[in-house]
């Protein structure tokens, strides 16, 4: 017989370190966000009791998010540049990702490989080839002035969001692809065989079963990758650099690497998760939904 | 011949337009980190205009290059230094999460079940902004190297508890009740049988976390302290906007040469383990799945 405390007590001291290292710094920064300020050297004093919680640091950072004021525009900023990467993310990792578990036969192995070289090349190495690529001399604008569509060299690297958008595009797109091959390499040839059988044509038998048959793949590849890039601000410090482009996580960064105002950053760090627990509560209520209507078909 | 004959006869007849687009994703996301690495051998000062191909950048300067410059080194140094302990600390500490909460049935085991999955999904920047603030007001843990190690171990116990957990469920339990039938002690089957079996996913938690700790950016650049504990990431971080030599260049293809290295060894390695073990799992798929 195996003794009770055999099996708690091998995953003891990882969900010690979870709490301790996980569980308890997200409540300092409750702590932090909901404490109250040094008058003198303007530290953050935490307030440990949630009893004696102070709410004006966090009405006022509200309150900087309504239409107009400080936040809003930064807000408004990062869901326009997340939904437009997501966008182009899904535009261009879909029919990568369905080439690849559908028609790739003899290159599907040197394909997998090259998909994968991306995540052992460090971020941020991927970002610095870009900016030697964007630089007023660099290939980029040399190519164009070859080409003469630009005369003098464009300043990619001087706050356009466009440059920020396809940094977070060419930054995320591989974290895209591999759960969406995974999920349309799982899809049974069969099923698409029926289709073709039943009469229909290759578009629409892409558009009646293996679109809808990925649909959850798609939603879970997404969430996957905004999350991070809801809290990127590193993509936007190497390629803009610029407070024109700033997101939601340069706002927070720069509460705490730059100025005094913890308190404020530890407000917009709770505004933020907050924000993530609800698109992921969505992510969830969605897929839950999804596998009982399946279950619910299949019965 | 004929296949690009009939490329041209109809181009957009499946499947030579993915194909196209395919090849060309694979080329955009591989050829601009080529160029980049390509100018690390550059012979002037310049990180856009080719001047002709030197190893200045790597040893041949005297005070900048990779070599010769400390700070460099020193990054080099720190990332390789909190990679290994990362590993040696996260890999045992996810190993026994994953058995303990396969294994165990008590009704403690669903809230760790449900907090080991947070560190997946939440922001790094919003994981390091709380470590920073629980280790200055709280556990009074001086920001550096210890503090960058226990920040990167926080987010990579849940990777390893993932995979191993994964290869634990496609075993399943008759093996371990077997040995147990046959007279081993729980610690000994677990010696003897679970944990030979578990190898490969043990192996694969190990090459994921180096991976993971050389890569990380936020969390290490939170709770570090000062130019000493850089790593090769907040170097790049820190230069790249400025007027930095092709040394930058030169030290981040260190770092990748080292980790496609290290990656290239480990799945050797890995196949020539498992090379009497037939009908296992890819550890390059398995990687794959989860780096995603």
């Amino acid at each position: 017989m195996v003794r009770r405390w055999f099996w708690p007590s091998f995953a003891l001291p990882g969900a010690a370190w979870l709490v301790l290292l996980f569980l308890v710094p997200t409540y300092a920064v409750l702590a932090v966000a909901f404490g109250t300020t040094d008058p003198i050297f303007s530290n953050p004093v935490p307030v440990w009791n949630p009893l004696d919680w102070q709410f004006q640091t966090m009405r006022s950072v509200l309150g900087e998010m309504r239409p107009g004021h400080t936040f809003w525009i930064v807000y408004v900023r990062t869901f326009a540049y997340v939904a437009i990467s997501l966008a182009g993310c899904l535009a261009i990792g879909y029919p990568v990702a369905y080439y690849l578990a559908r028609h790739a036969r003899r290159s599907k192995a040197l394909l997998l490989l090259l998909l994968i070289v991306p995540f052992w090349v460090s971020y941020l190495m991927r970002m610095l080839a870009w900016v030697g690529l964007l630089l007023p001399d660099g290939l980029v604008n040399r190519a164009l002035q070859e080409l003469g569509v630009i005369s003098q060299p464009y300043g990619w690297l001087d706050g356009q969001a466009s440059s920020v958008i396809l940094a977070l595009i060419y930054g995320y797109v591989p974290y895209l692809i591999l759960p969406l091959y995974a999920v349309l390499d799982r899809i049974e040839p069969h099923v698409l065989e029926a289709g073709r059988d039943l009469g229909a044509s290759p578009i629409s038998t892409f558009l009646h079963v293996t679109l809808p048959l990925s649909k959850n793949g798609i939603l879970a590849a997404s969430v996957l990758i905004a999350l991070p890039m809801f809290g990127d601000y590193y993509t936007n410090d190497v390629i803009s650099g610029s407070p024109r482009t700033s997101m939601i996580g340069n706002q927070i960064n720069l509460f705490f690497q730059g100025g005094p105002q913890r308190t404020v950053g530890a407000s917009l760090v709770i505004i933020l998760s907050v924000m993530l627990a609800l698109l992921m509560s969505y992510y969830l209520w969605v897929t839950v939904r999804a596998s009982a209507q399946t279950e619910d078909s299949l019965l | 011949m004929k296949r690009v004959r009939d490329w041209f006869a109809n181009p957009w007849g499946q499947p030579r337009a993915l194909a196209v687009i395919t090849w060309t994703y694979m080329a955009w996301s591989i050829v601009p980190v080529v160029i980049a690495v390509l100018f690390s051998f550059n012979d002037g000062r310049s990180r856009s205009v080719w001047q002709g191909f030197s190893l200045r950048w790597y040893w041949g300067d005297p005070s900048l290059s990779v070599f010769h410059d400390p700070s460099m080194r020193g990054a080099l140094e720190q990332s390789l230094k909190l990679a290994g302990f990362d590993m040696l600390i996260a890999v045992p500490l996810g190993v026994g999460l994953a058995l303990g909460l396969t294994r165990w049935k008590g009704y403690g085991a669903r809230p760790v079940n449900f907090l080991m999955l947070f560190p997946l999904v939440t922001p790094e920047l919003v994981m390091a902004v709380s470590l920073l603030l629980v280790f200055v007001l709280l556990y009074k843990i001086p920001l550096g190297t210890e503090a960058q190690v226990l920040g990167q171990v926080t987010f990579s116990i849940s990777y390893v508890v993932i995979i191993v957990r994964s290869r634990l469920l496609s075993i399943g339990p008759s093996y371990e009740e077997a040995a147990r039938d046959l007279g081993a002690s729980p610690v000994g089957a677990l010696r003897l049988v679970l944990l030979p079996l578990l190898s490969p996913a043990i192996f694969a938690s190990f090459i994921v976390v180096f991976a993971l700790s050389i890569d990380d950016f936020v969390v290490t650049d939170y709770l570090s302290s000062n130019e000493s504990t850089q790593t090769v990431p907040i170097k790049i971080y820190s230069g790249v906007r400025g007027t930095t030599t092709p040394a930058l260049n030169a030290l981040a293809t260190v770092m990748v040469v080292a980790t496609l290295a290290a990656v290239a060894l480990a799945f050797l390695v890995y196949r020539w383990a498992l090379r009497s073990q037939p009908g296992q799992q890819g550890a390059l798929k398995e990687i794959a799945a989860l780096e995603a």
